[in-house]
């Protein structure tokens, strides 16, 4: 048995990646990954890959940050310590709308950021998982766990070969990044 | 999709022939990758001597305390205020090009954006670097946060526009640092994959592990997107914040509604003005004239016409309210501004804000990268004084005639401001060296369809209408990097 864990396509166009990814599917051949070095529009759809829901989060980290600082500010200045400036009400709702303005537009950031990060495990310092090194350059690379399927690795050869594939590589290790 | 061919009278956005993905990569991290030249390193000794003034000024101000600046007791604010809505104000043309131009889905932002962000990082540190210097006693900016204390609690007045502004400008910076450095990590993990050793280690910690498969680049589109959503009312906010620092006075010449507008469009108008006095060197000396080309610089120069403009209409619009007023302090404020002792930095202002860029008219000289250069200095000079002529004409003649003054700066004064200009260098200097100064990834989005070569794909196909091919072919003699003899037989 082949010790092949995954075959790569190597495209250097991302239309002609495009059509690959097309062959493949026609020819019912699973496709693991696809990396690019730029976003490809168009491509999230014929993956079948779902909408992300990073929406969700933001409108409700901007929810929390607003309503965190605007309890700060009523406590402080309304409930705490009022202060009569002039005889005019304690709880002067215009002037606090700046601050928590900021601060939900400071929790939107930080926690759409922070979700992004955490949900494609991004951080700091993260061992980085490459298939190819030329997919964050020049390269439009499409990954297919071979392990997974009984397809004769000569017809996913000839598939991507047919598509424009300038190269295709049988790799025995998932990532080349580790030493 | 990529393979989208654009219409044939929008002007390229990538010039050149021959251009691949691996050519863009190696164009734009040649800086990175490579020793730096004698420009840079000229510049980087002059910036750093700059710093090193302000590290000196900044000290000399702490162990001094604020009486080394020429402060006096009627003008209480003046090179220091001035210094720090120059920069915020400069700051903000980052902040419109990444994410206003991008939420109008202006594809030329896409290789001008990441300079740009970093410009307003920089700014915003400098900025920053004033409201801790102006304290004095630098240890009391904790006094700014609301944060329990032994005096009651003792809050801060949520009521103040300072406080306000502490809110505006930590947010800023924070949500413009966090965009910034989402948009780095692909390009980082570009020099990472293509590096070796020690700097491999070292890209590939910053590079957070990113690979580029399908859902990173989904979700990160979508976090751009709702970053440059929440970041363009950001933006606008922050601006308005500071100016309410002086309209929410009762100082004669601060208090009118007029303030929030047009401080905006004139961070907006200082701002592009600073991102060409950088981008016009750094796409000469990184020789980046492929990827921020001369459509660029001429879009760039109508953005600075625009809100230039709407400075000028502003100022006239202040004068003539102060006369419809019939408010006599509100009058005097502006007779004084350009009739008394400051006439000199108030005419300074309106010429270099409002006159002398009208010549931006001339679609000769926003195409001249040496015109575009002196005025955008011309510029940096206007609107410093604008903010000086708002700042200390309104103080220097106050409601007492027995207390009116003028003000003085000190060579500390000078010093701190001057520093804060080779801090800002520095900064940027190293920028250059260390991260890519144009998005890479975007840049790539760019190459099929608004790019010269396949324009001229589609010209030499002859399927075009023969009006819209002479059209983008007249657009073209105005790009320097493009050799126009070449469009003769097509």
């Amino acid at each position: 048995m082949s010790s092949t864990k995954f075959i790569l396509g190597l495209f250097e166009d991302p239309d002609e990646m495009m059509d690959g990814i097309t062959a493949l599917q026609q020819n019912s051949v699973p496709i693991y990954d696809v990396y690019t070095p730029m976003p490809i529009h168009g491509i999230e759809a014929k993956l079948g890959i779902k909408d992300s829901r990073l929406g969700y989060a933001a409108f409700m980290f901007g929810c929390l940050g607003g309503t965190v600082i605007f309890s700060i500010i009523y406590f402080a200045m309304v409930h705490d310590w009022p202060m009569n400036i002039g005889g005019k009400p304690a709880f002067a709702v215009p002037d606090f709308i700046p601050i928590t303005f900021e601060w939900t537009v400071l929790y939107t950031a930080l926690g759409t950021t922070a979700t992004f990060f955490f949900a494609t495990h991004l951080f700091p310092g993260r061992t980085p998982r490459v298939m190819d090194y030329r997919a964050t350059n020049d390269r439009f690379v499409i990954a297919i766990d071979v392990k997974k399927n009984n397809i004769p690795h000569e017809d996913i050869n000839n598939l991507l070969k047919e598509a424009g594939a300038v190269e295709v590589k049988h790799n025995d290790r998932k990532y080349v990044s580790y030493e | 999709m990529s393979s989208h061919n654009e219409s044939i009278i929008r002007e390229p956005l990538i010039t050149g022939n021959n251009i691949t993905y691996a050519q863009i990569t190696e164009d734009i991290l040649r800086p990175v990758e490579k020793l730096p030249g004698r420009a840079w390193w000229i510049g980087f000794s002059v910036a750093s001597m700059g710093a090193t003034l302000w590290l000196f000024a900044v000290s000399y101000t702490f162990w001094y305390g604020i009486g080394s600046w020429g402060l006096n007791k009627t003008v209480g604010w003046a090179w220091d205020i001035t210094g720090f809505v120059w920069w915020v104000g400069i700051g903000h043309a980052g902040t419109l090009i990444s994410a206003i131009l991008l939420l109008f889905r202006q594809k030329w932002r896409n290789s001008i954006n990441r300079s740009a962000e970093a410009m307003t990082i920089f700014a915003v540190i400098c900025a920053a670097s004033y409201i801790v210097a102006h304290m004095g006693r630098p240890w009391m900016a904790v006094y700014s946060l609301p944060l329990p204390n032994q005096y009651g609690s003792l809050w801060v007045n949520f009521n103040s526009p300072l406080i306000w502004d502490v809110f505006a400008i930590s947010t800023y910076f924070t949500v413009s640092l966090v965009f910034w450095y989402t948009g780095l990590l692909p390009d980082i993990a570009t020099i990472r994959d293509r590096a070796t050793g020690l700097r491999r280690k070292i890209y590939s910690f910053m590079s957070f592990g990113w690979t580029g498969s399908v859902k990173t680049w989904q979700r990160f589109e979508t976090v751009s997107l709702i970053l440059a959503g929440i970041s363009t009312p950001l933006v606008l906010s922050v601006h308005s914040i500071v100016s309410m620092d002086f309209a929410t006075s009762l100082e004669p010449g601060w208090h009118t509604t007029i303030f929030p507008p047009y401080f905006v469009a004139g961070a907006i108008f200082s701002g592009f003005a600073m991102v060409q006095t950088l981008l016009l060197i750094a796409r000469k000396v990184l020789g980046l004239e492929n990827y921020i080309t001369m459509f660029h610089i001429e879009a760039m120069n109508k953005i600075i016409i625009l809100t230039g403009s709407i400075v000028m209409v502003a100022y006239c619009t202040e004068f003539f309210i102060a006369y419809y007023s019939q408010v006599e302090y509100e009058q005097y404020a502006f007779i004084n501004r350009y009739f008394g002792p400051y006439w000199w930095a108030s005419w300074s202002m309106f010429c270099c804000n409002c006159i002398i860029p009208q010549v931006l008219w001339f679609k000769k000289v926003r195409t001249s990268i040496a015109a575009t250069w002196f005025l955008s200095i011309i510029i940096n000079i206007g609107m410093w004084f604008e903010r000086f002529v708002i700042i200390v004409t309104s103080l220097h003649r106050d409601f007492l005639p027995s207390s009116w003054a003028m003000f003085y700066p000190t060579w500390i004064d000078v010093s701190v401001f001057v520093g804060s200009i080779g801090v800002f260098f520095t900064l940027f200097l190293l920028f250059l060296r260390v991260l890519p100064s144009i998005a890479i990834a975007e840049v790539k989005l760019l190459l099929k369809g608004s790019s010269e070569q396949e324009k001229k794909k589609i010209l030499q196909s002859g399927h075009i209408d023969a009006t819209q091919g002479a059209f983008y072919k007249d657009a073209l003699t105005k790009f320097d990097a493009i050799d126009i003899a070449e469009y003769e037989k097509v």
